[in-house]
């Protein structure tokens, strides 16, 4: 499953770690954070639990951007 | 500016004036250290603070990191002149960025503003503003002038003006009228209408369109993904090199008894610090496809991802489908022959002849006749299957058909030496000439591809399921390299199979189709353009990249601004990662600064982002 998401971030290579961050969590399948558009798109593992794995990307995210949001 | 960056802005106009207030302080000493100590706080608080979170989550390469260990090394080191500099032109740099991809953001959705934000539904005799998203299908709104269609339908009353340029980037505007359909993102312009919608607001052409803008970047090119990678590895390289710079050459120094000289080695590998931030490639490489597609979209070509858009300027090969594409794919009067009555008066025998008859052939006669047609000055008419139409037309018999007819008839009648339906009529029982009926070339099609042999395709190939005779007189006429004449929808996938394993990878092949029938083409070759795709879901989603109208022109200018954006793209890294070098190995030597390794990082980085920039400008 796929979905988008509206993030905020400052500078382009923190939306990069973002990226990293997000790939490497648990559930998440490939993630792809678009600078330009301030969009998040995830594709999550089959069966994940979206909500719970948006909880821990965002973690994960914060972890390496102090300075960033995602609206989920 | 946001409220965000005002802030950063007064900080930065802070710090300077307290910067320059100091200079001409005479303090010395530690009272001096202090005082400098005042703009820094002011300029860079939020980055030591950004610093030590990143050290307490264990991201060292942090750009933040890098920039307080090389002030705080600096002002360690006595230059608290250069340390709070350094962190200025840092927030300089990062404001710059903010604001420039702020505004092009916005920049590009304004040439977006499709989407419409209301719908009218008249409700006991008032019109009412209600979310498109809540319009079910078949509901009548009702679309005043100046507003946008919201929804897709069919216009049940009234009559209009229609500026599809939003869509299209056509400035010419379309007429509309009762029973017409009409999509959504269209301005209407002089009257009022009436819509019955069709599909749901989701699903309708302007969320369709809107969708696939949004979601384009998503899809990352070769170079951006190269920049992602090299930056993951650029910034602790150079942070390594800057630990060896400040160790090594002091312990090379001490061994052989010379002066360590320590203060000069940690200064110069301080100014490997202040460089190794990756920002300007980081930022100015999507900035340059953003802004390169956003261009495009204006011009009516929506490109799915920057990675089309890079595989669009490395296109050497265009395959082209006949009808629709370089044609208009519809029958038209293409020119009238050996006429022995006057050619307006042949073609009004003939038109009314053919007046009661449903053929595409006759249609086309009534339409290139152009008048309203009076069906009382008819009479006796018999339509012969496959030959023709003869008819009393006020009085005079004529006779209206191919060869067999007039054969038939015993009338001797000429051949057209040219390529297309023939009609030859006779008036009277003797021959009057012939009518030549073809499917016409699009006005820009012979335009289209003297443009792109400019721009050096190699080759220019086109596929049809038509006649080879007709096939290859189009190909002579519009000058294309290879023409493949007689192809089942099938064959035309394995042609452009074959033609992909002939060529090298690097080269890439592209597909022209007016997405009708060609979906599975359209998605096998390496990129696939659909044109005229206003109110073509299929078209949309096979493609790759979508012409919204039906103009071969858009499609040089397509591979015009995928070019220019490459070029753009490419300036871009040779210029940062060139200049960055050059500072590396200058700072090494002790010849650069760290007031040059600043104006490098920065003014490389501001650079870099104007020049990305241009790329919205690309279609011009």
């Amino acid at each position: 499953m796929k979905k988008t998401y509206k993030i905020e971030v400052d500078c382009a290579n923190c939306a990069n770690k973002m990226e990293e961050a997000a790939k490497k969590t648990a559930g998440v399948k490939d993630a792809v954070v678009n600078f330009m558009t301030l969009k998040m798109n995830v594709e999550f593992e089959d069966g994940a639990d979206v909500k719970a794995v948006m909880q821990d990307v965002l973690k994960n995210c914060k972890k390496v951007e102090d300075d960033c949001e995602i609206y989920i | 500016m946001t409220k965000k960056q005002k802030k950063v802005l007064i900080r930065i106009i802070i710090a300077f004036l307290l910067l320059v207030v100091l200079h001409f302080v005479p303090v010395k000493g530690w009272l001096s250290l202090v005082l400098y100590l005042v703009p820094y706080f002011v300029i860079g608080y939020d980055i030591l603070k950004k610093a030590f979170k990143g050290i307490l989550n264990r991201q060292v390469f942090d750009e933040n990191f890098l920039m307080a260990v090389a002030t705080v090394g600096a002002i360690i080191l006595g230059e608290y002149t250069e340390g709070v500099a350094v962190m200025l032109f840092y927030q300089i740099g990062e404001l710059f960025q903010s604001y420039a991809v702020g505004k092009s953001r916005r920049n590009i959705s304004e040439l977006m503003d499709i989407r419409p934000d209301y719908a009218n539904i008249e409700k006991d005799g008032k019109l009412e503003k209600v979310d498109p998203d809540e319009v079910e299908v078949g509901s009548i709104i009702v679309v005043k002038p100046g507003e946008k269609i919201p929804i897709d339908g069919i216009v049940e009353y009234g009559t209009t003006t229609l500026n599809t340029a939003a869509l299209t980037g056509e400035s010419l505007p379309r007429d509309a009228k009762e029973g017409d359909e009409v999509i959504s993102g269209c301005i209407n312009m002089t009257g009022l209408i009436k819509i019955k919608t069709t599909k749901e607001f989701g699903d309708s052409t302007v969320s369709k369109i809107l969708d696939l803008v949004e979601n384009s970047s998503s899809k990352k090119s070769r170079s951006e993904n190269f920049i992602t990678k090299f930056a993951r590895y650029y910034t602790p390289a150079v942070c390594y090199g800057a630990l060896a710079l400040a160790v090594l050459p002091p312990i090379v120094s001490l061994i052989i008894g010379f002066d360590p000289a320590w203060n000069q080695w940690i200064y110069r590998a301080l100014t490997f610090l202040v460089i190794s931030c990756p920002c300007a490639l980081v930022i100015s490489i999507p900035l340059s496809f953003f802004a390169g597609i956003g261009g495009a979209s204006k011009e009516g070509v929506l490109v799915k991802g920057s990675n089309y858009l890079e595989a669009l300027s490395e296109a050497k090969y265009i395959v082209f489908d006949k009808t629709g594409t370089l044609t208009k794919g519809v029958f038209e009067v293409a020119g009238i022959h050996d006429a022995v009555i006057p050619e307006d008066k042949l073609l009004e025998y003939a038109a009314y002849a053919e007046s009661f008859s449903s053929h595409p052939i006759s249609r086309s006669l009534c339409k290139a006749y152009g008048k309203e047609i009076d069906q009382t000055r008819v009479s006796d008419v018999n339509e012969i299957s496959g030959e023709g139409v003869t008819a009393v037309v006020d009085g005079t018999s004529v006779a209206a058909g191919n060869i067999k007819l007039m054969k038939r008839l015993g009338i001797e009648c000429k051949e057209c030496g040219n390529v297309g339906t023939v009609v030859h009529v006779a008036v009277n029982g003797s021959y009057a000439g012939h009518i030549l009926i073809s499917d016409q070339l699009k006005q820009h099609t012979k335009q289209a591809l003297e443009e792109l042999k400019k721009l050096g395709m190699k080759k220019l190939v086109m596929l049809t399921g038509d006649a080879k005779r007709v096939a290859e007189s189009v190909a002579k006429e519009v000058g294309v390299t290879d023409v493949y004449s007689e192809l089942l929808p099938a064959d035309k996938v394995s042609k452009v199979e074959e033609l992909l394993e002939k060529k090298p990878a690097k080269e890439k092949l592209v597909f022209v189709g007016d997405g009708i029938n060609d979906a599975p083409v359209l998605s096998r070759a390496d990129i696939g353009i659909a044109m005229g795709a206003l109110g073509s879901d299929a078209a949309i989603e096979a493609a790759d990249i979508v012409l919204m109208d039906d103009d071969p022109l858009k499609i040089s200018k397509a591979i015009h601004i995928s070019k220019k954006c490459i070029r753009i793209v490419y300036e871009n890294i040779y210029f940062a990662i060139g200049i960055k070098i050059i500072c590396l190995v200058l700072g090494a030597l002790g010849i650069a600064n760290m007031w040059a390794a600043i104006f490098a990082d920065v003014g490389v980085m501001v650079i870099a982002v104007l020049n990305a920039i241009r790329a919205l400008n690309a279609g011009k």
